[in-house]
Formats: structure tokens, C-alpha cells, sequence
């Protein structure tokens, strides 16, 4: 297991840096300085000269490149350039919003799309089948910022079942009252696929021998669904699952604009509009590590689960 | 002099069916007529004829200038004048969403085209050749390390919002996928009977990729890029919505849903509309995409 975890990692390093050389460039190449930025359109040349020399954008790019790695390495993400603050404190403070929006998101999404999954594949081709396929191809074609509007238009204006916007901590009721509506939009661009998917893992496990088999010694259909079928079933779902975190991550971008949630999406969006350079690097790199190190995690405990994956 | 060399080769097969029997109904009408029976296919096609027709026509359809304000008309709710109301500026919103659609179009077909030219470039080159292979997938790794709209939203942050810039981000995002179904098309193609003979006599590489391999996954080709027309007018319209896109007043629907949205407890027939319109569109495509890939898989025909 342990040389597993090694070979992921190792596998993982080259796309890390990938991804580090990609956002540096990415924002180094862009049109308009950011020393000119910050200095204001009417500062001298001398003084954006002095600003581009502290910031080292006077260096060749493979020199700022490896200045800039090696700032990251020790945590030194640069300051905002509007509010002068580091910006890793920043993101750190924004991550557990958005991290805590895709964990329920995950929750919720597993919630609906496996049973749903199930009993679609179970009673196939039957009206609730036809309905779970039906929604499945509306909810692939509606935008996750038309059902987050839709959602707050009918619970939070029509109905005042959940507040408007804002964020309040998970440890009270209220924070749950304010992430109900933001999670189900983020998981409503992954609920069809995962329900697609459970259902035809289902279907290929149903008409396995030892399905029948089951059923033959007289096994009550339920423990026959839940615990020969399903069980087989789950591995794909729990794959797909974990990946899907990455999708609920950048999910967070239109969520917590729509319900103004203090996360790390609604701060990279309004950094761009900003053009706060360094708050967008620092928050694309982070966004993308996160998903990285996620995917990690599924591969390993997808091992766990599964030997064949192990020694395959 | 070169058709004679053709000739002795033969044309290169249009793909790797059967031959069908003599008196059978060519290859070409069979596909035509599993289009048509599919009705995917047909939802899918009427709603992008529809579309497209709506792009041709805008200025006969729309009853007023979509970026006209009218200060004296403003909310105005579904009328006769105004069929589907006014906005916040007393601008109309069917004419908006008639004009949207050639923006919606355009992101789709730009987008594509971008992620379609290098893609297939890219994708030709690593299943065709094997020293290429290794380096291009990796370089698609790290696109992936990115997921899906995170990666666009990065490139519009260093070029700036706007919606070519918009149109940009999508069409880099979208490379990836086609990269990897051209390459393991090719990978499938490249290993026929046909590619080794016309190597045999002689023909060279740029033109066995360009006329032996190329037609032969173009089907994958075909499908990939209906589906990545409704991704791309997805994105760009969630771009849009965050204000990283098209900027007022032009009438990209995604837009109007962010103008909207600062008025949805006073005109939520604002939203309705241009979310209506995403929402037909990307079914059109989808149902068109999906429809193509089972009547063209060629597993079927067998």
C-alpha cells in the first residue's frame, strides 16, 4: 500500500509543476503590466520602474519563475494588490467556505443520485426509470446559475423558507439554513452524471450470475439490491464521486457569487474583475491543488477498497 | 501524375465497414436513415435548424433594438409590443434573446474551432507518432489538473473579461477532449490494413494523416464537436453570468441572466427568458450530439 501511495505521489509531481509553470505563465504573459497597475495610470516612469525592480519584474522569466517557486514553497504568496493584505491568509480564510460547500455538496449529491441511480436501474424501463433518464438530460442542459437563481427565486423570495444570502458557521443551525440552497445548486451539475452512472453500474451488476445466485437460496430482495449488487456496483461511483469534488470546487465560482458566500470562488471572480493579479494566481494555484491532491486521495482510498487496483 | 499514382493505390476506403452487398442501399443512405429514425437526432436537429434559422433572421424577428433603452418602458411585463417584456433599461428582451443567439453561435463556433484545430493537430500528432505521444498527454495532464470551468476562468483573469477573451478561455479548456478521442481514435485507425499499405507504396506522412487516418476518425471528430458546441455556450454563459464575459449591452444570454438577477423579486420573467433560451439550446446540441454518436458508431453497423 505504502509503495502505492509513493508511486502516486511521484506520479503526481510532474503535473504540480505543470500546473505551477502553467498559472505563472498565464498570468506573466497577460497584456498590461501590473507594476503600471499598481502604481496608477498617471504615476511617472521612474516610480513604475522602482515598483516593476521590488517585484523583480525586470528579471528574465525563468528567474522570476524560480523566485516564484520558491516564495510558494515557504507559504509566501505575495500581498494583494488593492488591500495590501498577504494573500494566502486571505485564501486560507476563504477555503474552509468553499471546502464546506463541496463536502455537502458530495454529501448531497451521493444522497440523491445513488438510490436514485438504484432504483432507476432496478425498475427499468419503468415511469420512475424513464423520469430519472428524463431529468438526467434536462439537468445536464440547465446552467448551475440558472437552478441556484431558480432556487433562490422559489425558497428564499417566494417562499422565505432559507435566508437570501450570507454564511454563518456549520456549528449553528443557521449555517446549515444558509448552505441548503447553495449545495444543492453546487451538486446539480453533478447529480445527473453520477445518477447516469449508478444506474448503468447497476444494470451491469443485476444480470451477473451471483445475483441470481442470491435470489436463488431465497436472499430478501432488499439484502439482494444492497448488499450483492450495490456493493459491486459502488466502486465506479465512489471513483466518479471523489473526481466530481474538482467539479463542485469550481462549482463554488457561480454558488457563491449567486448567494454572496464569503468563499475562495467569489474571491478569485472578484479578484479578476479587480484584476488583482496576485489574489487570482495565488487562488487558481490553490484551487488546482486541491484538486490534484483530491484526486490523489480517490486513487488511494479506491485502492484501499480494491486489491485488484493495488497489484494490478 | 498523381492520380495515376492514386489509382494504383485505390482511394482510400471511407472506412473500415464491409463492403455491402451487392444491391444493399449505399453506405451513405443507410447513415441518413439511422439519422432519421433516431429521434434524438431529430428533436436535436429541430431545435439547432431552429437556432440556426433564428441566427439568419434576427433582424426580421426582432421588434425593436436589442440595445435600445427606453426609460418610459422599463419592466415592462410580456406584451404584444413586448413579448417577452423589457428589462431594467426598457430594452427588449425577445429582440435581446433574438441577437443572443447569433452571440451564442459564435461563442459555440469560435470556441470549438479553436479547441477543434488544436486539438485534432495535437491529437493527430501524439497517436500517429510515438515520440510525440509522451510529451503532448503530459502537457494534457496538467490541463486536466484543472478542472473544467477553472481552467477558463484562469485565462480570462490574465487577459482581462471580455467576451473574446471569453470565447478564448473556452475554446484552450476544450482542447483536452478533443486530444484525447482524436488521439485514441488514431491509435484504433493507424493500425489498419489500409494505413500500412499506402505506407507501403510509398505515400508519405503529412498526406496519409490528411487523407487516409483523418477521414476515418472524423465521425469521432463530428460528435465531439456538437457536444462541444453546447459545453462551450455553457461556459461562456456561466462566464458571462460572473461578469468574466460578454459585457453589457451585449445581448449574450448568460449576461442578461447576471442583469437579471439584481431584479429577480421585482421581473423574475427576466431570468426565465435567457435561461430558457441556454437551456433549449444546450438540449438542442446535446440530444443532436448524443443522436450522431449512436448512429455513427460503427460498432452498430455490425
Amino acid at each position: 500500500m505504502a509503495s502505492y501511495i509513493a508511486g502516486r505521489l511521484v506520479q503526481a509531481a510532474p503535473v504540480l509543476l505543470g500546473v505551477s509553470v502553467l498559472v505563472f505563465l498565464i498570468l506573466h504573459l497577460t497584456p498590461g503590466n501590473p507594476a503600471l497597475a499598481m502604481a496608477g495610470p498617471d504615476a511617472p516612469p521612474s516610480v513604475v520602474r522602482d515598483i516593476e525592480r521590488t517585484l523583480g519584474l525586470d528579471q528574465p522569466l525563468y528567474v522570476q519563475y524560480g523566485r516564484y517557486v520558491a516564495r510558494m514553497a515557504r507559504g509566501d504568496f505575495g500581498r494583494s494588490i488593492r488591500s495590501r493584505e498577504p494573500v494566502l491568509g486571505r485564501l486560507l480564510d476563504t477555503l474552509p467556505v468553499t471546502l464546506g460547500l463541496a463536502t455537502v455538496g458530495v454529501v448531497w449529491t451521493t444522497l440523491v443520485s445513488v438510490p436514485m441511480g438504484i432504483l432507476a436501474a432496478y425498475r427499468r424501463n419503468s415511469l420512475l426509470d424513464l423520469s430519472t433518464i428524463f431529468a438526467v438530460l434536462a439537468g445536464n442542459a440547465m446552467p448551475v446559475f440558472a437552478i441556484g437563481l431558480i432556487l433562490l427565486w422559489v425558497f428564499a423570495i417566494q417562499l422565505r423558507w432559507f435566508p437570501l444570502t450570507g454564511y454563518e458557521s456549520l456549528r449553528s443551525l443557521e449555517g446549515w439554513r444558509h448552505i441548503a440552497l447553495p449545495a444543492i445548486t453546487v451538486s446539480s451539475g453533478v447529480i445527473p452524471l453520477l445518477t447516469r452512472l449508478t444506474r448503468s453500474s447497476m444494470l451491469e451488476v443485476l444480470h451477473q450470475d451471483y445475483v441470481r445466485s442470491a435470489r436463488a437460496k431465497g436472499v430478501r430482495e432488499t439484502a439482494v439490491i444492497v448488499r450483492h449488487a450495490f456493493r459491486n456496483a459502488l466502486l465506479p461511483v465512489i471513483t466518479i464521486i471523489g473526481l466530481q469534488f474538482g467539479g463542485l470546487l469550481t462549482g463554488a465560482f457561480i454558488t457563491e457569487t449567486i448567494f454572496s458566500l464569503p468563499g475562495m470562488g467569489r474571491l478569485v471572480v472578484q479578484a479578476i474583475l479587480g484584476r488583482d493579479f496576485p489574489i487570482v494566481q495565488g487562488g487558481v494555484l490553490l484551487f488546482a491543488v486541491t484538486f490534484v491532491v483530491t484526486n490523489i486521495l480517490v486513487d488511494v482510498g479506491y485502492a484501499a477498497a480494491d486489491p485488484r487496483i493495488r497489484y494490478g | 501524375m498523381a492520380t495515376a499514382r492514386e489509382g494504383a493505390v485505390g482511394a482510400p476506403p471511407p472506412a473500415a465497414h464491409a463492403i455491402p452487398p451487392r444491391g444493399a442501399p449505399s453506405r451513405h443512405a443507410t447513415l441518413w436513415r439511422r439519422l432519421g429514425r433516431s429521434w434524438q437526432v431529430r428533436i436535436g436537429g429541430g431545435i439547432v435548424g431552429v437556432l440556426l434559422l433564428t441566427v439568419a433572421m434576427a433582424p426580421f424577428l426582432a421588434v425593436a433594438d436589442p440595445t435600445q433603452p427606453n426609460i418610459l418602458a422599463r419592466f415592462a411585463g410580456p406584451s404584444q409590443g413586448h413579448p417577452f417584456g423589457t428589462d431594467n433599461l426598457g430594452r427588449d428582451t425577445f429582440s435581446q434573446i433574438v441577437y443572443g443567439s447569433r452571440i451564442s453561435l459564435s461563442i459555440g463556433l469560435i470556441s470549438v474551432g479553436i479547441a477543434a484545430g488544436f486539438g485534432i493537430t495535437l491529437g493527430l500528432l501524439a497517436g500517429f507518432y510515438r515520440r510525440f505521444d509522451n510529451p503532448i498527454m503530459r502537457a494534457i495532464d496538467v490541463l486536466l489538473a484543472f478542472p473544467g470551468l477553472l481552467l477558463a476562468i484562469a485565462i480570462v483573469g490574465a487577459l482581462g473579461p471580455s467576451l473574446q477573451n471569453a470565447m478564448i478561455a473556452v475554446g484552450i479548456a476544450s482542447i483536452p477532449g478533443f486530444v484525447r478521442i482524436v488521439r485514441s481514435a488514431v491509435l484504433r485507425v493507424r493500425s489498419n490494413e489500409y494505413v500500412d499499405a499506402a505506407r507501403a507504396v510509398g505515400v508519405r506522412d503529412a498526406r496519409l494523416l490528411m487523407r487516409y487516418v483523418l477521414p476515418n476518425v472524423s465521425s469521432e471528430i463530428i460528435v465531439t464537436a456538437t457536444l462541444g458546441m453546447a459545453s462551450a455556450i455553457l461556459f461562456a454563459a456561466a462566464l458571462s453570468f460572473l461578469g468574466l464575459g460578454a459585457q453589457p449591452p451585449t445581448p449574450e444570454w448568460g449576461a442578461m441572466v447576471l442583469v437579471a438577477r439584481s431584479y429577480l423579486d421585482i421581473a423574475p420573467y427576466q431570468a426565465f427568458f435567457p435561461i430558457a433560451a441556454i437551456f433549449v439550446t444546450i438540449l438542442g446540441f446535446n440530444f443532436l450530439g448524443d443522436g450522431l454518436r449512436d448512429a455513427l458508431d460503427p460498432r452498430l453497423y455490425r
